[in-house]
């Protein structure tokens, strides 16, 4: 499990995350909601050790994330961050090889490469394996990138805003694959989401920020409130329910 | 993938048959029957271009890798310079005669470890004060080229000035003036450095993927960024003291090795990158004194293509992306 | 009150520079009609004292321009390929037409200035970002095409020391007879001043500019001309002297803010200030013998442009 208590981090002298204090729970669907600017990338940046934090702690499986050895950590936690876009000429296959750098330095064995093939197959890659990635729409380049994240094997998945540049089809699709991982897989998976509506329909657990803090955080139902919602973004929100599933109405 | 290893090897026969050609046209052409001595010299820059040409190539290729930026060649860190006011100062302080004798192996070795310990404080220094600011990286080695270059001129014109001009040829390596006592020496600290970086290459290769991805894949990116600043520097310095300072060189052979191998593999650049250095700078070298007998030293040959090359590149990406 | 104390500091430094130096000369003796002094003092002290006021003056007022002209703090003549290629004009010059008159040889090396910085200003120009990076990376591209080019030739013809003697900046050459072509930057400075506002303007962008009605390119070119120009005189009267052209605007704009109008008396005055400094220490570090000025400059200006760099707040 995840831990964090008293997680703070400044930029010169504003303050992007002060004093978090939070626990995630294990193989669940947590998505990290909450206005522009209120620390959400940051709080995942520091929880996969890109950031480092000014003050509290992280634990990760009960152990403070400053004493994890970084190739440990690789195969415990992965991150996929937003936009990450390079000039760099190599296929579909050889990117998601790459996730397997932790275990193999490089060197791919058979386990290896089930491991990809099997990553490929479930972000519907298969296709595409020998496209040079230069060539591919942003919607497939992200897959791509879930595929790496997936093919790294880790306990954890962290994903900042992982919907970016898809269209319909595949937000779908990708938050169906993020719920298989959890649900058949076991994965833990912490996502920073825009879209209320993917969050209501598809996380187990919402935590909300605001200004830095944890405004409130709990089981998707409790967060899909009208009250919670129309306070954390300062307009107001509907909620209507359509066959069943929470809809929230945000356009006037 | 599978069209790469194919076609490597193909390109590497391609490249080691233009390096013997250019080295059979270099160690024949013109001897006037005069074999003997002429094997004996060319076959001493033989030796230089071949170390020279690996050092370069491996430390670039990494240098821009560590980078992100492949317009940076390592010697903007302030090297050039700095070997010049190292061979100052130690002559300076230490009457450089003696130096010039039987000692002038350990005098090497002191170069390369000052240029070390200097690179490391530097490399220390940026890391924590700009974390990855390349910005800051080059206007600092920019300045700090000015700077000992400064304080060079500064020595020298304190120096006894007779004194200076004596030694001067024989303290400062060229493409014309090369010490072969380095030689062997040299060879073992290059041999050291390439097997490291030949190790550490399927780490460089994720570092392509950026500072983050590679972070999240595992890599301590400081601690590696410290140890490859140091073999880096320590391959330019060798460099540098075997035949003198080649800014552009590097970035030359860096990119076209990019284009010609076409892959992100760093082994097969390093390979590939070089035998293009070797190549180029035999085949340099066989054009500019043998066949067009000009008075210009290959170094400044290699600038002004280097420079050319450079513009070019600014104006092909820029039009291509 | 401020600026009576700066013009004392300037005159305190006038003096020193004026009888600072390897042969003794005493205000007394002057007056008293030594003779030997006052030729020392009229055909060396003189010319030397005011030729650093206006090299100093010049390169940062040449500084300041280019930096409003290019939008970027960190080019100067010195990093843009203005001294670069004026140096590659002096080489073909000495190689051509050895025997033409300085005027001729100045003019020649003026256009090689001109046509480089404006080869640099469109490469970085073509950088359609503007990347930060590239900018000081083409500056020292360019000193590397020109400077070999520039060895060519002189390894060509024998020319590599006449060349080298032309890299450093100093001024204990400088004589009553040979320097008087150092007083043609004087209206090129008083051009400067008139056109303050206008470069003020253009330091803003060009969309700012044309929005205002100003012809951008045009103001652009005369900036460059007057840049090149000026840097070319300096370069043949005293030679080369590193980052001043950097420093000194930067210095003054971290205080006094970037409105041309009020800052290029403080910006040429403390270039000159700043030179006459780095002049006396270069004389009397080593005396009897002189160090190169451009070195003082070079290690002072070196550690003042670090720490510049290395501020906390980023210039």
């Amino acid at each position: 499990m995840i831990k964090l208590t008293d997680l703070s981090k400044k930029y010169g002298v504003k303050k992007v995350v002060s004093k978090v204090n939070l626990s995630l729970t294990t193989n669940k669907l947590t998505a990290i909601i909450g206005p522009n600017g209120a620390g959400k990338s940051t709080l995942l940046a520091m929880i996969s050790r890109l950031v480092p934090s000014d003050t509290g702690e992280i634990f990760l499986d009960h152990q403070s994330l400053k004493t994890w050895k970084q190739n440990s950590l690789a195969k415990k936690l992965s991150l996929l961050k937003q936009a990450s876009s390079f000039e760099l000429k190599i296929t579909v296959k050889e990117l998601v090889e790459f996730g397997r750098f932790p275990y193999s330095k490089g060197h791919l064995t058979e386990v290896d490469h089930q491991k990809v093939n099997q990553a490929l197959a479930i972000l519907g890659l298969k296709d595409l394996v020998n496209e040079d990635i230069s060539t591919l729409s942003g919607g497939q380049l992200q897959r791509a990138y879930i595929a790496l994240v997936l093919a790294q094997d880790t306990d954890y998945i962290l994903l900042d805003e992982p919907l970016n540049n898809l269209d319909m089809k595949y937000e779908v699709q990708i938050m169906k694959t993020l719920r298989y991982l959890v649900k058949e897989l076991g994965k833990t998976i912490i996502i920073v989401i825009h879209d209320l509506n993917f969050a209501a329909s598809y996380a187990d657990e919402i935590i909300a920020m605001k200004n830095g803090k944890i405004f409130k955080s709990g089981l998707t139902n409790k967060i899909i409130d009208e009250k919670v919602l129309s306070k954390l973004y300062e307009i107001p929100i509907q909620i209507q329910n359509i066959s069943g599933k929470p809809f929230c109405l945000y356009f006037n | 993938m599978k069209k790469l290893i194919r076609s490597f090897p193909l390109k590497v026969i391609a490249l080691l048959i233009l390096v013997i050609v250019s080295c059979i046209l270099f160690l024949t052409y013109q001897t006037y029957g005069n074999w003997d001595f002429a094997l004996s010299l060319r076959s001493g820059k033989l030796i230089a271009f071949v170390l020279v040409g690996i050092a370069t190539s491996f430390a670039t290729i990494t240098f821009q890798t560590l980078t992100h930026n492949q317009f940076l060649t390592p010697n903007i860190l302030g090297l050039d310079s700095l070997y010049t006011l190292v061979q100052t100062t130690i002559f300076f302080f230490f009457n450089g005669k003696q130096l010039l004798g039987s000692e002038s192996v350990a005098t090497f070795l002191l170069t390369i470890a000052i240029m070390v310990i200097f690179s490391v404080l530097l490399a220390n220094f940026l890391l924590r004060k700009g974390q990855n600011n390349l910005f800051l990286l080059l206007m600092v080695g920019i300045i700090l080229a000015t700077l000992l270059n400064s304080i060079t001129t500064f020595l020298q014109v304190a120096m006894n000035p007779n004194e200076f001009d004596a030694l001067q040829t024989k303290l400062f390596a060229s493409f014309n003036n090369i010490n072969s006592q380095y030689f062997p020496i040299a060879a073992i600290i290059i041999l050291i450095l390439v097997i490291f970086l030949w190790f550490k290459s399927l780490t460089l290769d994720v570092l392509h993927l950026g500072d983050d991805q590679a972070t999240n894949l595992g890599i301590n990116i400081p601690s590696l960024q410290f140890s490859l600043l140091v073999v880096i520097s320590s391959l330019i310095g060798v460099s540098t003291a075997l035949v003198g300072p080649i800014t552009f060189l590097g970035f030359i052979v860096a990119n076209i090795s990019y284009h010609f191998i076409g892959t992100y593999h760093h082994r097969q650049l390093f390979i590939g990158g070089s035998l293009i250095a070797i190549f180029l700078l035999i085949f340099g070298e066989f054009i500019v004194e043998q066949v067009f007998k000009l008075n210009t030293p290959l170094s400044s040959v290699i600038e002004f293509t280097g420079g050319i090359y450079f513009i070019g590149k600014v104006i092909y990406e820029r039009k291509n992306g | 009150m401020k600026k009576i104390v700066w013009a004392l500091i300037l005159i305190v430094l006038i003096w020193g520079s004026l009888f600072a130096g390897a042969s003794p000369i005493s205000l007394k003796q002057l007056v008293n009609g030594n003779s030997q002094q006052q030729l020392i003092f009229l055909t060396t002290r003189i010319p030397r004292t005011i030729s650093l006021i206006i090299a100093g003056a010049t390169l940062s007022i040449c500084g300041l321009i280019m930096q409003h002209l290019t939008q970027n703090k960190f080019v100067s003549p010195g990093s843009a390929g203005t001294t670069d290629s004026a140096r590659l004009g002096i080489v073909i010059v000495m190689l051509f037409f050895p025997n033409a008159p300085l005027l001729f040889r100045s003019f020649i090396a003026f256009l090689f200035a001109f046509m480089g910085t404006i080869l640099f200003i469109y490469l970085i120009n073509f950088l359609a970002a503007k990347n930060k990076l590239m900018i000081p990376l083409i500056g020292v591209m360019f000193g590397n095409i020109f400077g070999s080019i520039a060895t060519f030739f002189a390894y060509q013809f024998n020319l590599i020391q006449n060349m080298t003697s032309w890299l450093q900046g100093n001024f204990s050459t400088v004589m009553k007879g040979n320097y008087e072509l150092i007083y043609l930057t004087l209206p090129l400075l008083l051009i400067t001043y008139l056109l303050a506002y206008q470069f003020t303007i253009v330091g803003m962008g060009e969309d700012i500019t044309k929005n205002l009605g100003l012809n951008y390119q045009f103001i652009q070119l005369i900036g460059l001309a007057i840049v090149a120009l000026a840097n070319t005189l300096i370069l043949i009267m005293v030679g080369n002297i590193p980052f001043l052209g950097i420093i000194i605007p930067n210095l003054i704009s971290i205080h006094y803010r970037d409105y041309i109008k009020n800052t290029l008396l403080l910006t040429a005055t403390t270039g000159s200030a700043f030179l006459l400094i780095c002049d006396i220490i270069a004389r009397s570090i080593i005396a009897p013998y002189e160090v190169p000025v451009s070195v003082v400059v070079g290690i002072l200006g070196s550690l003042i442009f670090l720490s510049l760099l290395l501020r906390k707040e980023p210039l």
